[in-house]
């Protein structure tokens, strides 16, 4: 049977919407059985989202249960398996994966001209991978959780009456995820660049991507293997760590943290290679000094293996070793300073727009400067006997891995927003959400600084009167932060439905991922893309970059 | 001839690159992952010397060494499979991949019978069974726990190692991987040849060196 219509007005219609990889299909399948980087991304964004919320119920309720010293709303068992399972979910579920799994795999391969990463099906497992571990902490959390601290520290993990075998082995899933994806960057970096991209002209973020991957692959194999004999022994009591049958607490400590300090680079250099995009886009200038950026991602990379015993001042090691791992740490402070440096000589003579995502650029430089210089502290021998296992380090890292990767994150998630959605967010409601942000992270961590100072252990259920009104504030701030978090992800997915169409450069911008249609089609690019410029070239106009 | 070149490649080349890249940079990993038991092997054989001694002296050399043997010709065989298939001889290819798992097979059954020798001698990981009740030396209980894990880590490698050949050896029987894209064979053999080296390295720390003259 055939169909003839002659000149039969057609009804007037919208335009079809141009074809990009959320159009391309809607059913669930094509979301769960994707092996497109950009929907992996998503996937990956989603996913981690849920983490960090539960993450920080966990944290709302342990400041409310400091708001008095003695029982508040939770009994002392709960509250030690309370900031374990925080420290587990943020750490694992949220911050290591946040920014490499989400930005990284939508953008890595459209910043190199690339139609996808080198090993897509990989890519895929990675994420079921990564949702398998999550599902496995969260049968731990039914199963009671654990309260270990999220360090496991032997013997006490060995024998703990919690939930520590199904808790390890969910993270010790989660860790092959995360090297999976950082063997798919490295060889993507390598061998999926577009023609005439070398090395030194690839966007500083994909350098970050690059410095990241390397401490994934070989890092997270130790931690991997550190919490595979934690949870043997705790499951078949074999003693590895046990002093009566030749084990040694110490020596766990030391694989513990060989992984565990490089992990934090695996949260700040991702959070660093945002920040570079940030600056370079909306100052309108190229960075101060390309290479800076490269070479110290690298010297981030590498030195952080060689730091790991500045956790360990007190736990017995020699003065010597003591002293020669200080001043291994404070080598990163170097180079985080010539990043710091670079940041801020890049919006010299900058034409700078403050934009949402440029204030949680400076949210971010006050709050890394800050954690940075009490690293530095922290790091010295004489200095961290006073401080070790109080509240001080508790802001310090809260500062350093959590302030600046959260801020960097949030800067990522608005600056790209644009471009995975296809939409424009609310650029007002970002400077409130902004503000309240850092307000109420400065208000609940820099209290902590004072706290521990004066002596407020770290991980005490209880704590004496005179440290009640500080308390107090920290849990005021912690209840800001919250609030700060649900506005902006409200507003953000108002935004998702709601908000006005974006073009493909909204920041006149020109790094390459901006010279894609937002939201990208399905292959990344409409046309084979050749890289004759450097992506923070600001000499050439934007019209002829999108000619 | 099938050609199976991924869309988001631009020819065999450069995917057989990527690939072959990929798996260099996932020994690493692999290596990182038995480095923490190399770790602590090391700090326990230094805190106790004496115990380990011991443990070295007791473990039966033939076993060890035997299956060094098996599992460097499996190494041999596998090197030569992947060397018929560049040639397109995909038969013999398949027979030599067959081989190579033969002897790793081989090579867990030996395993195996030394671990039930092991616990026919009452020694148990844990520092548990009657062996320990007259060697009260910790150093020695740490030693076969060691023994134990390092040696079953390296089991379990050998087994995924045999899976990961199988399927191969499907694939080059069925001719769905031949001359034109030998790489996926070339991988698995590199993957054989780190479970092979991770041994070269398990054998003298369990079976050869004391620091005592024999």
């Amino acid at each position: 049977m055939t169909t003839v219509d002659i000149a039969v007005p057609v009804p007037a219609r919208r335009p079809a919407p141009r074809e990009s990889y959320l159009n391309v299909a809607h059913t669930v399948k094509s979301w769960a059985l994707t092996t497109d980087h950009k929907r992996i991304g998503i996937l990956y964004l989603v996913t981690t989202i849920l983490g960090m919320a539960l993450g920080g119920v966990f944290a709302l309720v342990l400041r409310t249960e400091h708001l008095s010293p003695g029982p508040t709303i939770v009994d002392a068992y709960t509250y030690n398996r309370l900031f374990t399972m925080h420290g587990i979910t943020m750490v694992w579920l949220f911050m290591i994966p946040s920014i490499p799994t989400a930005f990284g795999n939508f953008l890595l391969p459209i910043m190199i001209g690339a139609k996808d990463v080198a090993f897509p099906r990989l890519n895929l497992l990675s994420y079921y991978i990564y949702l398998l571990g999550s599902i496995w902490v969260l049968i731990a959390l039914w199963a009671g959780g654990c309260d270990t601290g999220w360090t496991f520290y032997a013997p006490y993990s060995t024998h703990s009456p919690s939930a520590v075998v199904p808790t390890v082995f969910g993270i010790f899933i989660l860790g092959w995820s995360t090297i999976i994806t950082g063997v798919n960057f490295i060889v993507t970096i390598h061998t999926m660049r577009a023609k005439g991209l070398g090395w030194f002209r690839m966007p500083l973020f994909v350098w970050a991507m690059y410095g990241v991957s390397i401490i994934q692959t070989l890092a997270t194999p130790v931690l991997a293997i550190s919490l595979l004999v934690v949870g043997i022994d705790h499951w078949f009591d074999w003693g590895l760590f046990d002093p009566a049958r030749g084990g040694d607490p110490v020596l766990y400590q030391h694989l513990f943290w060989f992984y565990s300090h490089p992990a934090v680079y695996i949260m700040i250099l991702p959070a660093m290679g945002v920040i570079i995009e940030v600056v370079c886009t909306f100052s309108h200038k190229n960075p101060a000094s390309y290479k800076a950026i490269a070479y110290s991602t690298l010297g981030i990379a590498f030195v952080g293996f060689a730091t790991w015993g500045h956790h360990m001042f007190v736990a017995g090691i020699s003065v010597f070793d003591a002293a020669a791992f200080g001043v291994l740490s404070m080598l990163v402070a170097i180079f985080s300073a010539i990043k710091v440096f670079t940041w801020v000589l890049t919006m010299r003579r900058g034409s700078v727009v403050v934009t949402t995502p440029m204030l949680y650029f400076f949210a971010f430089l006050f709050l890394f400067v800050f954690g940075g210089m009490t690293g530095v502290a922290v790091a010295t021998q004489s200095l961290d006997v006073h401080w070790h296992d109080t509240y001080f380090v508790v802001a310090h890292f809260h500062f350093i891995m959590v302030g600046s990767t959260m801020t960097a994150w949030l800067a990522a998630l608005h600056y790209w927003f644009p471009k995975i959605t296809g939409r424009m967010y609310p650029e007002r409601l970002g400077y409130v959400g902004a503000t309240l942000v850092f307000s109420g992270f400065f208000m609940t961590f820099f209290p902590q600084f004072l706290l521990g100072n004066a002596g407020m252990p770290r991980r005490y259920y209880d704590y004496a009167p005179r440290f009640q009104p500080l308390h107090v504030v920290s849990t005021v701030g912690a209840w800001i932060l919250g609030a700060a978090m649900i506005w902006t992800l409200t507003y953000l997915l108002v935004a998702l439905f709601r908000g006005e169409r974006a073009p493909a450069n909204p920041w006149d911008s020109r790094s390459y991922e901006w010279l894609t249609p937002s939201p990208p089609p399905k292959h990344n690019f409409v046309r084979e893309p050749v890289f004759t410029r450097d992506p923070y070239d600001y000499t050439v106009p934007a019209e002829e970059v999108h000619a | 001839m099938p050609e199976h070149v991924a869309g988001h490649f631009e020819d065999m080349e450069k995917q057989a690159h990527a690939a072959r890249f990929g798996m260099w940079v996932f020994l690493g990993t692999e290596i990182l992952f038995f480095s923490g038991l190399f770790a602590l092997y090391i700090g326990y054989r230094v805190e106790h010397p004496r115990g380990f001694d011991v443990g070295v002296e007791h473990n039966t050399l033939v076993y060890g060494s035997v299956n060094t043997a098996v599992l460097l010709v499996s190494s041999y065989f596998v090197a030569l499979g992947v060397h018929e298939l560049r040639l397109g001889r995909n038969r013999l290819s398949a027979w030599l991949v067959g081989i190579t798992i033969l002897l790793g097979l081989a090579f867990l059954g030996i395993k195996t019978a030394e671990y039930l020798h092991h616990f026919s001698e009452g020694i148990y990981p844990g520092g548990s069974g009657r062996f320990f009740e007259e060697h009260r030396d910790p150093g020695l209980k740490m030693f076969f726990t060691l023994y134990f894990c390092m040696t079953g880590l390296h089991a379990i490698h050998v087994l995924v190692g045999c899976g990961v050949l199988a399927f191969l050896l499907y694939k080059v029987a069925t001719r769905s991987i031949g001359a034109w894209a030998p790489h996926p064979l070339a991988i698995g053999a590199i993957y054989w040849h780190l479970i092979d080296v991770i041994w070269i390295f398990l054998w003298p720390l369990f079976y050869l060196v004391t620091g005592r003259v024999r």
